[in-house]
């Protein structure tokens, strides 16, 4: 008797801690959700109750979004900056990565902890010195700026994340790869890159999330609203308005946040083994 | 066709010695074994040979060329691993056309080779499967057929059955000794089991701590071990070691028998004193100590299901060696010694 | 099978006729150097050099118009740190790192806890704790500033329906200690995720062997949680701890964005306090000297790294 008592007291417990920390979670996110299809005059309503829909949700929020602010500009810009500072940062780090796992022996491990720990230097200490190297190679106020610099932190975090995939790939097989006619570099290029191929995707995807969060580089170097990321554009530019426009600005909140996510989460796990593999084998 | 040949070689990890001073030359064709317990530098010296690893010191030839410098790929051999090490991302096809591939053989030749090293090995049915869907036996004929493929010059197998159960690796030894005799392909093959060594062998290299103790055939290996550690290593259980003297005197088990049973040899005796008895079989295996001039030294008899007579526990028994088979050692450097009277 | 082997004569040529030309491409010596070398210098340029350059900074008296680069010596240094600014921002730094990794261990601890076994609806649950780490953290804010909003904060209306407060409710982001609790609130919504999923996975690398043994001794719950599972993911645990003390340190955009280092700038932290002085304000020299103060911090918690590194290394 004691027992079930014991036993339903832990579910209870797990439910409880699961149900709280989870609506934490996930609350903004509703509420998002919910602000973005509300009309006006239903979301300033004192009286109403904020979850229900007393009036028809409505699309005119997301429309005024779209085409009454830059958000759409807003974007593509983060698209054209993501997408090129994901190639150059597989370009740097999967070869560097790889280099640290198999190449460099000893002082390959010491430079490996030493270029992740570039990563823990921050943008709040480097963004000073950063801002007078943007202006003095008149990048300022350019998206070319934030493809410059994205990757000195997707990179060290990126060839960390591949060293720990790289780490996973038994060494015979490609000295097999070397038996059967590759070069050093040729197993390299030909057996482990392919093998690694859903590590180099996790890390794509991660380096692009990591773009889509960075802030601090964005809001310095970036002044003109047409050429803002939407992590900054959003926050900055749709707030700064004498008026906040709630709806719209959950919406685009919400765009920019849940898709990725979901993304994301395919990919969570070889993450996380990634990761730990690289920071405690 | 083509030798493999070290001359002096050495491999130094820091201070430490895996392989030290070793001369060895293959025959044209040869199945050669290279047989020792773990640590004892076979495997790189194998892996010296493929390519791996740079010989701190000598000099390493395939074919007669000497070939210290050359990357693994410019060696025209190939090696199967203990692993496998099949490439997981391609087909058993692609798996197997790889080192055409490599080697830029024309894309019309490519699909033949396949489906030729494929039949050899009976896997002509799988070519379209990831080696993740393969059996551990199917995984160890793919590796032999993306080895051969390519023809090479001489063939390194690293412990290639260890993966196997031990059923499979009994069958697969015997297909792997066939196929060598085929193609005639000189062969290197590391092991740390001396019943695949023994049965694979048309000769044997004994290592032991970076040394080769000996180079024979199996039979010499087993019968004339050039050393106590050849001696005790090669034969299960292994040849009886009894000091006696400033030598040591080493029989096998199975020379091992009750005086009725050594009826008009010359025989050395010993008395018995069995402490345990166990069946196996087509075999009985004696264990006890010698007492009298060989005092408390363990050793076992071994005998065929076909000898009946009655032994038992905590009993003494006499007990005979023939002359012939006695094997004498010096007690210090452990080397061979010509016979003296017992 | 087929009967004698074709050996084709091709595999006769001579071995020593490819000894051209393959120095590099297989000299593991010089492609180690060369794969890494690109990444290497790219820090360097962009990591190294402007880190020197803002040690360089604040000894001297720049400004974003370009003006003088004179040595000033620590002038800037003991400027910055007699204002009260300065104090009430280093005070901050610390206490919201602190309390929110302490508040993000214990409920890290419990999520993985209950996580941790298959149940229906758990990948639902992973996928919506997750969701605040992945969302961009400037946007993720701005729901929370809504939920805070003065006028119409789903929060307040919340705890009215519950009966906790009657009238107007809390001006959540107006008054100085609930600002900060808004803030600490907000960081542990941002970083319990990380924390979480790191636990789990140091949780899920126990043998289940090693809970089966501690069950067959008679482990109770706690027992078994402080003395066999806690002990076991320390290591990992230390490491989620880092993390979060990083991203706590350094971060300024949940200040940035939530109050503005307000009421009255009881709620700035060091790194916002550097951007609004060295960027907002103009003054690189101070702004530089002020986020150095942070490299302290940083130094220990990376020295922390190297420690479990070296550990994990050793045993």
């Amino acid at each position: 008797m004691i027992e079930r008592i014991k036993i339903w007291g832990a579910r209870s417990t797990r439910w409880g801690i699961l149900g709280i920390l989870t609506f934490f979670f996930a609350f903004p996110f509703v509420w998002m959700l919910i602000t973005t299809f509300k009309q006006t005059s239903d979301l300033y309503d004192l009286k109403h109750n904020p979850f229900l829909f007393y009036e028809w949700p409505t699309f005119e929020h997301i429309h005024r979004l779209f085409y009454e602010t830059l958000y759409g500009q807003w974007l593509i810009n983060t698209a054209f900056v993501g997408v090129l500072v994901v190639l150059i940062t597989l370009v740097l780090a999967v070869p560097a990565g790889y280099a640290l796992t198999r190449l460099t022996g000893n002082w390959g491990a010491k430079l490996g902890i030493g270029i992740f720990l570039t990563y823990l230097v921050p943008p709040t200490l480097l963004f000073i010195p950063l801002s007078r190297v943007v202006v003095n190679l008149h990048l300022d106020d350019s998206l070319w700026s934030l493809v410059l610099i994205y990757p000195t932190f997707t990179v060290p975090f990126s060839a960390w994340l591949m060293m720990g995939f790289f780490k996973a790939i038994p060494k015979d097989v490609e000295e097999a790869a070397m038996i059967d006619g590759c070069s050093r570099l040729g197993a390299f290029v030909k057996v482990v890159v392919p093998i690694s191929l859903s590590g180099i995707l996790t890390v794509a995807i991660f380096s692009f999330t990591l773009v889509m969060q960075e802030f601090v580089y964005a809001v310095t170097f970036i002044s003109s609203v047409r050429n803002m990321t939407v992590g900054v554009g959003v926050p900055t530019f749709l707030v700064h308005g004498d008026v906040y426009f709630w709806g719209s600005l959950m919406a685009g909140c919400f765009i920019a946040s849940v898709p990725i996510a979901i993304l994301y989460n395919f990919f969570v796990d070889r993450f996380i083994a990634g990761f730990t593999m690289g920071a405690v084998k | 066709m083509a030798t493999v040949e070290t001359r002096e070689i050495r491999k130094f990890f820091g201070d430490i010695a895996a392989v030290n001073g070793i001369n060895l030359l293959t025959r044209d064709g040869e199945f050669l074994v290279l047989l020792g317990p773990s640590g004892c530098g076979k495997s790189t010296l194998l892996r010296m040979i493929a390519g791996f690893e740079k010989p701190t010191d000598g000099e390493l030839l395939i074919g007669g060329t000497v070939v210290n410098d050359l990357p693994p790929r410019a060696r025209k051999i190939a090696m199967v691993f203990q692993s496998y090490a099949l490439y997981p991302h391609m087909t058993v096809f692609k798996n197997i056309a790889f080192p055409l591939k490599a080697q830029r053989m024309s894309k019309a030749l490519i699909p033949q080779k396949v489906d030729w090293a494929a039949s050899l090995f009976g896997i002509g049915h799988l070519l379209a499967r990831k080696p993740r869907e393969l059996s551990g036996g199917e995984r160890q004929r793919v590796a032999l057929a993306r080895a051969l493929v390519r023809e090479p010059s001489v063939f390194l197998l690293d412990e290639p059955l260890s993966n196997l159960d031990a059923q499979l690796r009994a069958s697969a030894r015997d297909e792997l000794q066939q196929f060598q005799r085929r193609i005639g392909t000189t062969t290197i093959y590391v092991t740390h089991d001396q019943v695949e060594a023994m049965g694979l062998g048309d000769r044997i290299v004994v290592m032991k701590a970076g040394t080769v103790r000996q180079i024979g055939t199996p039979q010499e290996i087993y019968a004339e071990p050039a050393d106590t550690f050849v001696a005790g290593f090669v034969g299960s259980p292994p040849m009886n070691m009894v000091r006696h003297r400033d030598y040591t005197l080493g029989f096998r088990p199975e020379n091992f028998h009750p005086k009725i049973l050594n009826g008009n040899t010359k025989v050395v005796g010993f008395r018995f004193s069995v402490t345990r008895v166990e069946y196996l079989g087509a075999d009985r295996l004696i264990y006890g100590t010698l007492i009298g001039d060989f005092s408390d030294q363990k050793v076992i008899a071994r005998l065929p299901a076909t000898v009946t007579v009655k032994i038992e526990p905590a009993t003494s028994y006499d007990f005979t060696v023939p002359e012939s088979e006695l094997k004498f050692f010096d007690t210090a450097t452990e080397l061979r010694i010509a016979p003296r009277p017992v | 099978m087929k009967s004698p082997v074709p050996i084709a004569p091709a595999a006769q040529s001579s071995v020593a006729e490819q000894k051209r030309g393959f120095a590099i491409l297989d000299s593991e010596r010089w492609l180690g150097p060369l794969l890494i070398g690109p990444a290497v210098i790219y820090i360097f340029l962009l990591v190294g050099v402007p880190f020197f350059m803002a040690l360089y900074y604040s000894v001297s008296n720049t400004t974003t118009g370009g003006g003088t680069m004179g040595f000033v010596g620590l002038r800037n240094f003991t400027a910055v740190i007699g204002t009260p600014k300065f104090q009430t921002a280093l005070k901050n730094t610390i206490v919201f790192g602190l309390i929110s990794q302490a508040v993000i261990l214990v409920l890290s601890n419990a999520l993985a806890l209950a996580l941790q076994h298959e149940f229906p609806g758990r990948r639902l649950i992973r996928f919506l704790i997750l969701l605040p780490w992945v969302a961009p953290i400037s946007i993720g804010t701005i729901a929370w500033l809504w939920i805070f909003d003065s006028t119409y904060s789903v929060l307040n209306w919340m705890l009215r329906l519950a009966g906790l407060i009657h009238g107007q409710g809390y001006m959540w982001l107006g008054l100085p200690h609930l600002a900060m609790g808004s803030v600490i609130a907000v960081h542990v919504w941002r970083q319990l995720p990380l924390a979480t999923v790191i636990l789990l996975a140091g949780h899920s690398s126990i043998p289940q062997d090693i809970h089966d043994a501690a069950a067959v001794d008679g482990a109770g719950f706690w027992r078994h949680f402080f003395q066999i599972t806690l002990p076991l993911i320390l290591p990992i645990s230390l490491v989620a701890l880092l993390f979060g003390l990083i991203f706590t340190f350094t971060d300024m955009v949940i200040i940035y964005n939530l109050t503005r280092g307000g009421p009255f700038d009881t709620t700035q932290v060091l790194a916002s306090l550097a951007f609004y002085t060295g960027i907002a304000g103009g003054d690189l020299a101070e702004g530089a000297a002020i986020a150095l103060f942070l490299f302290p911090l940083l130094l220990a918690v990376a020295l922390g790294f190297l420690i479990i590194a070296h550990r994990s290394e050793v045993t």
